[in-house]
């Protein structure tokens, strides 16, 4: 028998709205209510800046390690914004620009970076999950939360965040598959940012793109320009509109950077260059969306000015009320809370124990 | 009351709790249309249909990580892992996630799951089919560990494991699925997770087991009775963890002797701890040295040597010999 093609589809899209100068391809530009717009280039600033001012109290010894999001503002809170409350957030764990959108407090991630899980701070009316660490195993509990708004017969849909590293996990592609075979209704969104720690995504993968792992388990797939939150904003919408009726999965790839460390304990000077970092500063998200909202004339410079002052105010006041908690917190008995619904009686002793060892030796744990 | 084996039981169990609460979903491989390879799930699919009994893909990772997911939002799934052997694969959904997810939110989510395995040796099965590693997971703070030892008792934990709102990991001891039947009461029956259940009474030594392993322990202990007339105390643990020290510390004060049985590898076994918790609340009342009979720190043998592996009544009996001669 002649050998013959088996047809698969085997187009990934790409799409860009804002360019990197700023411009706009007018036919793509998603319907975006102005006070949405503002309250986007708000957030943008709150975290570029909260994040930047992080890392100076890290080098302080003020907090402790943290994975910082310079760079990757558009790429997470362009998707994130397209959620309701009572749709599922599912982080990893470089989206604190979408958290702070769902309502997560900027003291609670000063106090969580400073080793005080106290700091896990979900907003109460929000269907957050709290950050994941372990490279995309974050990914299936997004599916089984998805299935499960399916079953209940509501319309919420569930969006999970993960790096490029993550698209090598088996969890990632267990993800993607069992998310079609039930054809649960929710988003992956890939910040692709370049960089698993040292290794670069050319290594990550021989994969053309990250998107198209989405053709294997035939779900759409696409590729997004994510450092332009105009585009991310529109592929995420499609995507959320596609689940929520019943459409099912679909992985959106967001090619950004990560401009700063993987975290505070780590020095891209050992893999990368300098050449490669000041390239994308010029894609940079925010000055893209500033402009674009300067000639939409929905920005003005007082505006930014004013916006600015509010911006540098709300991270210090939250370091502030962090402070005060802080010296509230870090009574050691508390480590024995949340373990399980009701304190097995083992574990009571041990903590009947643990008190009564601080009572004697007057311990006051890490800050006494 | 029906006699039941325990798959049956368990099936029973399984069935009763998916009528009365509409959160209970099945999920893992085979247990739809196939009912499960050892037919626990049978004709469940045809009672509650696809949406509640999933067939799902080959991979132990994804039923894991699903069920943490619809636990969060509120359902209780039960997922199979069709042998624990290929519950590593899933291993650190658990640890990661499953035992944490309370404690990482400060108490906003919790996962009320389970995950049903056979365990064990005893079916001449192929490589990685026969361990007994329930160390493992009672090793994990925020899990419960449950292994029962008979139809009756498995509905009655699988039952309140369905019901906990802590993730519980269920060792089902397949070498005992169908190898003897019991009454099983139609109507419902719950014995409470971290109790344990004295199942022979006597004064002269503490036998102290779980799972398949009770059967050749009370077997063991019928002939100390029978040839030396020595009265042995059986405990069945039923919850590896959280474990229940109180009802074998209060045995082994009133026998002063104890002997600790289980199929799983001897070093950093459960009886390393039993015996660790007998050595800090009943060492003065102790007449000899505490015995353990377990397996060997080696892989599981292929069958043809398994029932040399596993403890019988013979080397439980040789093990209780030697403590009540000391």
């Amino acid at each position: 028998m002649p050998r013959k093609d088996i047809n698969i589809p085997d187009k990934i899209e790409y799409i860009s709205i804002l360019n990197e100068n700023g411009e706009l391809d007018k036919a793509l530009e998603p319907d975006i209510p102005e006070e949405l717009l503002l309250r986007l280039y708000h957030t943008m600033n709150l975290a570029r800046n909260f994040d930047e001012r992080l890392l100076s109290l890290q080098r302080q010894g003020r907090i402790g390690t943290f994975p910082p999001i310079s760079g990757q503002e558009a790429a997470h809170l362009g998707a994130a914004a397209v959620l309701r409350p009572a749709d599922w957030f599912v982080p990893a764990f470089r989206e604190t620009a979408a958290e702070i959108w769902r309502g997560r407090s900027l003291e609670s991630v000063i106090l969580y970076n400073n080793g005080f899980n106290e700091g896990v701070d979900i907003p109460e009316d929000s269907n957050d999950l709290p950050i994941s660490i372990p490279v995309g195993s974050q990914i299936l509990h997004a599916v089984g939360l998805a299935w499960a708004a399916k079953y209940r017969q509501t319309d919420n849909v569930a969006m999970a965040f993960f790096g490029d590293g993550a698209t090598s996990e088996g969890d990632f592609h267990e993800g993607l598959n069992f998310a079609s075979v039930f054809q649960a209704p929710v988003i992956f969104v890939c910040q692709n940012n370049h960089w698993a720690i040292s290794l670069p995504r050319s290594k990550q993968t021989r994969s053309k793109t990250l998107a198209q792992k989405a053709l294997a388990y035939n779900m759409p797939g696409i590729q997004v320009d994510g450092n332009d939150i105009l585009a991310v904003y529109a592929a995420a919408r499609e995507a959320v509109d596609r689940a929520r009726s019943g459409g099912g999965p679909t992985l959106i790839e967001c090619v950004t950077y990560r401009m700063a460390v993987h975290t505070t304990a780590d020095d891209p000077k050992r893999y990368r260059t300098a050449e490669e970092v000041e390239q994308w500063e010029k894609r940079d998200p925010i000055t893209r969306f500033q402009n674009y909202l300067e000639d939409k004339g929905v920005l003005s410079e007082d505006k930014i000015a004013g916006l600015e002052a509010e911006v540098a105010e709300e991270i210090q006041s939250a370091i502030d009320r962090a402070e005060e908690q802080m010296k509230t917190l870090g009574d050691p008995i508390d480590m024995f809370e949340h373990a399980y619904a009701e304190m097995p009686p083992y574990l009571k002793a041990q903590k009947d124990a643990f008190a009564r060892e601080l009572a004697e030796t007057g311990k006051e744990g890490n800050h006494g | 009351m029906a006699k039941m084996t325990m798959v049956q039981a368990l099936n029973l169990a399984l069935r009763q709790e998916m009528e009365k609460d509409d959160s209970v979903i099945l999920l893992g491989e085979d247990v739809g249309v196939d009912g499960g390879v050892f037919r626990v799930t049978d004709a469940l699919i045809d009672q509650f249909g696809e949406e509640r009994v999933l067939d799902t893909p080959l991979a132990e990772t994804a039923i894991v990580g699903m069920s943490i997911g619809m636990a969060v939002y509120g359902l209780k799934p039960v997922c199979e892992i069709q042998f624990s052997g290929f519950s590593y694969q899933n291993f650190h959904q658990i640890e990661n996630h499953a035992a944490r997810l309370r404690w990482r939110s400060q108490g906003r989510y919790h996962v009320p799951m389970v995950m049903r395995t056979p365990y064990g040796g005893g079916v001449r099965a192929l490589e990685h089919h026969s361990e007994s590693r329930e160390v493992y997971w009672a090793h994990t703070p925020g899990l419960k560990m449950v292994i029962p030892s008979s139809p009756r008792n498995a509905r009655a934990l699988l039952v309140s494991a369905i019901r906990d709102p802590d993730p519980v990991i269920f060792y089902e001891p397949k070498a005992i699925y169908r190898a003897f039947r019991e009454e099983v009461p139609e109507k419902e029956e719950v014995i409470p997770i971290g109790k344990s259940q004295i199942v022979r009474e006597g004064q002269d030594l503490t036998m102290i087991s779980y799972g398949a392993m009770m059967r050749p322990t009370l077997e063991a202990a019928a002939t100390l009775k029978e040839k030396s007339g020595v009265e042995a105390e059986v405990i069945d643990l039923l919850t590896i963890s959280p474990l229940d020290d109180e009802l074998f510390v209060q045995s082994v004060l009133k026998t002063g002797r104890a002997v600790v049985v289980h199929e799983a590898p001897r070093s950093f076994g459960p009886a390393a701890e039993i015996i660790a918790r007998l050595m800090e609340k009943a060492f003065f009342y102790l007449e000899a040295p505490i015995e353990r009979v377990t397996g060997f720190d080696i892989v599981m043998p292929l069958f043809s040597r398994e029932k040399a592996y596993l403890p019988d009544a013979q080397r439980i009996l040789r093990g209780a010999r030697k403590v009540l001669s000391a």
